[in-house]
């Protein structure tokens, strides 16, 4: 049995959206950009699903810009905003809990162009208040940028009541809604946001294709340079078979998006209880209120969270950890550390990531599964002892 | 990332557990940096005996410690201080670069217990 449930690091491509896309990898393989019928018949595709694409978030089709995915949206954002900026100082108001494609720009704004950056923190249900991020606003603030909501522990953001505050005092919102499509009801005008990034492949698309919506009016700074596609705001030869994918797999993910989020939420908090009540030293992290319906983040004590991830993945279930270990990296997940867990339980963090298609036998499964594993891992542990069923950190 | 025999050696680990009446304990990290390995040696005559482990740490953690704690037993303490990570590494069949670090746990955690039993014995 395979049991997938790292749904924030990809989804399965819709069959749909595949079938929709197979024609333009081949009969109509034109360029858009070519005047003869073959560019004509991929161009009309792309305008049709880019036209399909602003519709389900409320947008314009000219504000919708194709681009290779969420990473380059956050990217292009950012330093589109700064370098488009004439001002004398910079600065940036973004969370403490972004993305790494949000934050490692940040960093190198900072660096490179002498940005100053305010990183909001957040509380222990991993959200800003809107209240943080308005102190955090300066004269000189460029531009706002929170996360829709969190990839990793799934607390979703006050997007509405700053973007309201932004647009009262004229500054730039961008927000990250990558992990947001799937389940969050989306209108840029009700938000209030200037610019959102989303990735197909969150939301049952294509993997290399994204969108950076960007507000009329607003003015950024290109990244890629070099052609005329994307109204002069982004090169590169336009992708229609990804582009065909995309607005299919957000059109079937708006239609059923109630229904799946009731579904995955009556999963996710069964097992959630479930995991709480039966496995001792296990922490949720992040509070439940305002969570994205799929995401369960736990730690458990006296164990780290690569070898359960490991131990998991050798019995066919497929989880993410915030572990160093699992990252390479020496430290451990900068969320977790922000929810002010402590560094040896964010070491032990796991995330499940539940899906549309995931079934109640898969949680029933994975629960037997998880169980067994920190038994024996703590059967192992000089933290735990197995006796008297108790651990100690000192 | 990891070949199978890691995986393998990691999910049948050997010699996982504490030793009653160790002679020499090694203990080396630490739990807000991911890692503790801790080593139990039972030395009989200047021979490692037996020795057991016990691993806060990853899968890589896991898997060296079986290999190593295996590797001692038998040996000389003499002979056991000769094996270096890089023959744990090998026996695995490599390791990511990024493991190495994790895996370097074992080594240290052994000689630390050598320490220990020395300076218990010169007591």
């Amino acid at each position: 049995m395979r049991i997938y449930l790292d749904n924030s690091a990809t989804t399965r491509l819709d069959d749909d959206a595949l079938a929709e896309m197979m024609p333009y990898f081949t009969e109509k393989f034109g360029n858009p950009s070519s005047l003869h019928a073959y560019g004509r018949e991929a161009l009309k595709a792309v305008d049709e699903a880019r036209a399909e694409i602003a519709s389900l978030i409320g947008a314009k089709a000219s504000e919708i810009y194709f681009t290779s995915g969420g990473s380059e949206s956050d990217n292009w954002a950012l330093k589109g905003a700064i370098y488009a900026s004439k001002a004398k100082h910079k600065h940036i108001v973004t969370t403490a809990i972004e993305h790494p494609a949000i934050i490692e720009t940040c960093e190198y704004l900072e660096k490179k162009d002498g940005v100053s950056v305010s990183y909001v923190p957040v509380g222990k249900d991993g959200r800003v208040t809107p209240e943080a991020v308005i102190k955090a606003v300066t004269p000189d603030t460029t531009i706002v940028s929170v996360m829709f909501a969190n990839n990793e522990m799934g607390a979703i953001q006050p997007i509405k009541e700053i973007g309201a505050f932004c647009r009262e005092e004229g500054i730039l919102f961008h927000t990250d809604a990558v992990q947001a499509m799937d389940s969050q009801a989306v209108d840029v005008n009700e938000l209030n946001v200037d610019m959102l990034s989303m990735s197909a492949h969150k939301f049952h698309g294509p993997k290399g294709i994204g969108v950076l919506y960007i507000r009329s009016g607003v003015r950024i700074d290109r990244l890629i340079a070099g052609g005329h596609q994307e109204r002069r705001g982004r090169a590169g030869t336009t992708d229609t078979p990804l582009i065909v994918g995309m607005a299919a797999a957000l059109r079937k993910a708006v239609a059923h998006r109630d229904e799946v989020n009731a579904r995955v939420a009556k999963l996710r908090d069964g097992f959630v209880a479930r995991v709480l009540k039966e496995i001792p030293y296990v922490y949720l992290n992040g509070g439940m209120e305002h969570r994205l319906p799929n995401n369960a983040n736990f730690s458990f004590g006296f164990i780290e969270g690569e070898s359960i991830l490991i131990n998991l993945d050798l019995n066919g279930i497929a989880v993410s950890s915030g572990s160093a270990c699992s990252s390479g990296s020496l430290e451990p997940s900068h969320v977790i550390l922000a929810l002010g867990v402590p560094e040896e339980l964010a070491h032990s963090s796991i995330r499940f990531s539940l899906g549309r298609d995931t079934t109640e036998e898969e949680m029933e499964y994975t629960f037997k599964v998880l169980k067994e594993s920190v038994e024996k891992l703590r059967s192992i542990s000089p933290l735990f002892n197995m006796e008297k069923g108790t651990g100690s950190y000192v | 990332m990891y070949n199978d025999k890691v995986l393998q050696v990691f999910q049948n680990p050997k010699n996982a557990g504490e030793i009653e009446d160790a002679n020499g304990v090694g203990t080396i990290g630490n739990a807000s940096c991911g890692d503790i390995m801790k080593i139990y040696l039972k030395i009989v005559d200047d021979v490692i005996v037996d020795a057991k482990f016990k691993t806060f740490g990853c899968a890589a953690a896991i898997a060296t410690a079986s290999v190593a704690t295996d590797m001692v037993i038998g040996k000389s303490v003499e002979d056991a201080l000769k094996i270096k990570n890089a023959d744990v590494v090998a026996f695995l069949g490599g390791l990511p670069p990024q493991k190495i670090h994790c895996s370097v746990l074992a080594e240290e955690a052994i000689h630390a217990a050598v320490e220990d039993y020395r300076s218990r014995a010169s007591k």
